[in-house]
């Protein structure tokens, strides 16, 4: 009997380290393929010219949306803010779309009609990313009604930075959808910077999380450049939505190892931060972490990584060949049937 | 015997929507138990329950957002906005968002939101004013100002069922002081399309909203005065607007007086002035006119609302000067 039940419990304990092990390669994919895609599009394709416009990138930040959009259901619904790309890759939009987006060719999400972030795809339940920062929270707020409304059990993934909680439309959502208590996972990426204002000059309170409360909505401190806490912060979180008791926020920790965008030096951050925050790189981190639990050996990382260079070549070299659109188009699509 | 308000008409219309289309709701504040603050949906609660009628914080970017996101999700959420004058706290959502999801990302936004709309009840400077061309200058949203209470049921309906963003004034000095015998049966009325509410041979008047009403009572008094045969053009729709409408009734007369109760500069008569100069320039005897509302904010004190608004008076020294011309 004994015996039994030990070999069962052993059992149950590989299974559950398979997953794991299955997981974080899933993660490492997921991370390692924005990286590659933002790396290419900001320290490439922006120099060459073949991206025009406004580049902001979320190197250092990509365990949020990776941890947390692979919690989602398929029902659930995403709303992504514009340092989380790899939402868009999980909800199944390819880097080869991602990159015609960023090129205004047709193959984009947009057909060239907009550019970087600013894409959705309601099919692959992402609503696009809107520009006036915090507009989306509202916009979640709603999306969260109709799931409720139409009896599904989804969730809404509102995503933004910290310097967006200091809009009226971010008070006004998350207030609307905790009165309703609706069905909605609020994930922050407090990467303490906005554009060129550190947090400090954005509110009086030392974390966002605090501003919860006022809204008597559980808000939890995530190490935001960890990806199982992030994903396993996550799981709580959209638990919670799910099971009707009203919006849970998270509030991950990070830091943002760039400029505000591809033109910004961001002359205006102590180096010290960047050199403390590089220690902390999530995908690093994840890989020392994989070894350590013997999920992978140093070749098979190596070769992960060789796969996504590989299919960011490909998707660069597709969104190139992708047409541009058609000024006769320019007229068509404003209103419907037109 | 004309039995139904213009009032009763638009909640009549919304009623009907929401009893044919499990997906219609509405959204707003104090819309539940009270029925809003012009009580159009007073009684919705009852029927309907809490699902279908919400009442929300005092948050009109909530409320706009909200009702996008539902919109996205294939809902068709019918928002109020207690005054129009407050749909400024909820405009980004509905020009920055709501107005190109179409043309962005190909994502449909089938909401209307609701805005009374209008002076003559001396609401002062807050309650009172007429903000269609904020939106009619935002392509993806369309904006419609019934007059009657036909064109306000079938257009509500109309508005309900459309997949673009619809912006629904509701002229508050209309609301009780206008009644129609409606149809028995279901009907709408198509957005985008003027009417000509009434035939004239000497003389166009191009105008919406509560002005249609003064406009025909210009028509009546410079047909008494001069045997004037003047046509009255109800717009209907500002966004998007009948061009066709108003060229043929401009080529037809050769002389148009443009009337708007909003402010001047930018105003509807504006463009409908360089509208009828594309399409009807040859056909023309006289200078396009306007009367319209002083380039101020709408004042409070009865003497001072009045000398703002156009009225019947100010149309008829226009008209009758550019008959004679
Ligand atoms: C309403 C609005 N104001 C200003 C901007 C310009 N802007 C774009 S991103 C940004 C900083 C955003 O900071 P945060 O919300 O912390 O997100 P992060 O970029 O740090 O991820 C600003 C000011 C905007 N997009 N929207």
């Amino acid at each position: 009997m004994n015996a039994v039940h030990a070999t069962s419990a052993d059992a149950q304990h590989a299974q559950e380290e398979g997953l794991r092990a299955e997981l974080a390669h899933k993660f490492l994919y997921y991370m390692s393929l924005m990286r590659e895609v933002e790396d290419r599009i900001e320290r490439k394709l922006y120099r060459q010219g073949k991206v025009v416009g406004g580049v902001y990138v979320g190197r250092g930040q990509e365990a949020i949306p990776v941890g947390s959009a692979l919690c989602a259901e398929p029902e659930d619904v995403m709303l992504p803010s514009h340092r989380d790309m790899a939402v868009f890759f999980i909800r199944g939009v390819s880097a080869r779309r991602v990159l015609a987006q960023y090129m205004g060719r047709v193959d984009g999400l947009t057909r060239g009609r907009d550019g970087n972030m600013h894409m959705g795809d309601m099919k692959a339940g992402v609503v696009s990313i809107i520009s006036a920062l915090a507009a989306t929270v509202p916009v979640a707020a709603g999306v969260a009604l109709a799931l409720r409304y139409q009896g599904k059990n989804g969730v809404a993934f509102s995503y933004f930075g910290d310097g967006a909680t200091s809009r009226g439309d971010w008070h006004e959502g998350v207030n609307l959808a905790t009165v309703q208590k609706l069905p909605v996972v609020f994930i922050c990426n407090n990467n303490q910077y906005a554009y060129s204002t550190p947090l400090h000059m954005q509110m009086a309170c030392a974390n966002v999380a605090d501003r919860g409360a006022a809204y008597n909505m559980p808000s939890e401190i995530v190490d935001g450049n960890d990806v199982f806490a992030v994903y396993e912060a996550t799981r709580r979180a959209a638990a919670h939505a799910r099971a009707g008791l009203g919006p849970y926020m998270l509030e991950c920790k990070t830091f943002r190892m760039t400029g505000h965008s591809a033109h910004d030096a961001a002359h205006y951050v102590p180096k010290e931060m960047f050199e403390e925050w590089g220690k902390l790189d999530p995908i690093v981190r994840l890989e020392q972490r994989m070894l350590e639990e013997s999920w992978a050996k140093r070749d098979d990382l190596d070769a992960a990584q060789a796969a996504v260079k590989a299919e960011v070549d490909d998707a660069v070299a597709f969104a190139d060949r992708s047409p541009w659109p058609d000024p006769a188009t320019l007229l068509e699509n404003v209103y419907q049937n037109e | 015997m004309p039995s139904t308000t213009y009032l009763e008409a638009i909640r009549e219309g919304l009623w009907e929507e929401m009893e044919r289309d499990p997906n219609v709701f509405c959204i707003g504040e104090d819309i539940a138990e009270y029925g809003g603050a012009f009580k159009v949906t007073a009684g919705f609660l009852e029927r309907f329950g809490t699902r279908r009628v919400v009442d929300t914080p005092i948050s009109e970017a909530a409320i706009a957002g909200a009702a996008i996101g539902a919109g996205l999700m294939g809902l068709r959420p019918v928002a109020e906005m207690q005054f129009a004058d407050f749909i400024s706290c909820g405009f980004d959502q509905l020009v920055n968002f709501a107005a190109k999801c179409r043309y962005r990302w190909n994502a449909p936004v089938p909401i209307v939101v609701r805005a009374p709309s209008g002076g003559g009840i001396h609401g002062g400077p807050f309650h009172s004013q007429n903000p269609e061309m904020w939106f009619v200058r935002t392509p993806g949203l369309k904006v419609v100002c019934p007059a009657t209470a036909y064109d306000a049921k079938g257009l509500i309906k109309a508005a309900i069922r459309d997949n673009d963003p619809v912006i629904f004034f509701e002229h508050k000095g209309l609301y009780r002081r206008i009644k129609d015998e409606l149809p028995e049966e279901d009907y709408t009325v198509p957005i985008g399309k003027a009417k000509v509410v009434r035939e004239g041979r000497d003389l166009s008047i191009v105008t919406y909203g509560a002005m249609v009403w003064t406009a025909l009572e210009v028509a009546d008094r410079l047909a008494a005065e001069e045997g004037a045969s003047v046509e009255v053009v109800d717009l209907r729709t500002l966004m998007p607007l009948d061009r066709d409408t108003v060229c043929a009734s401009a080529r037809k007369t050769g002389k148009v007086l443009l009337v708007h109760e909003d402010t001047r500069t930018g105003g509807m008569a504006g463009e409908l002035a360089a509208t009828i100069n594309e399409g009807a320039f040859e056909y023309l005897d006289g200078p396009i006119l306007r009367v319209t509302a002083p380039d101020t904010p709408i004042p409070f004190s009865p003497p001072l609302e009045e000398a703002f608004l156009p009225n019947a008076d100010k149309v008829l020294d226009k008209a009758r000067w550019l008959y004679r011309y």
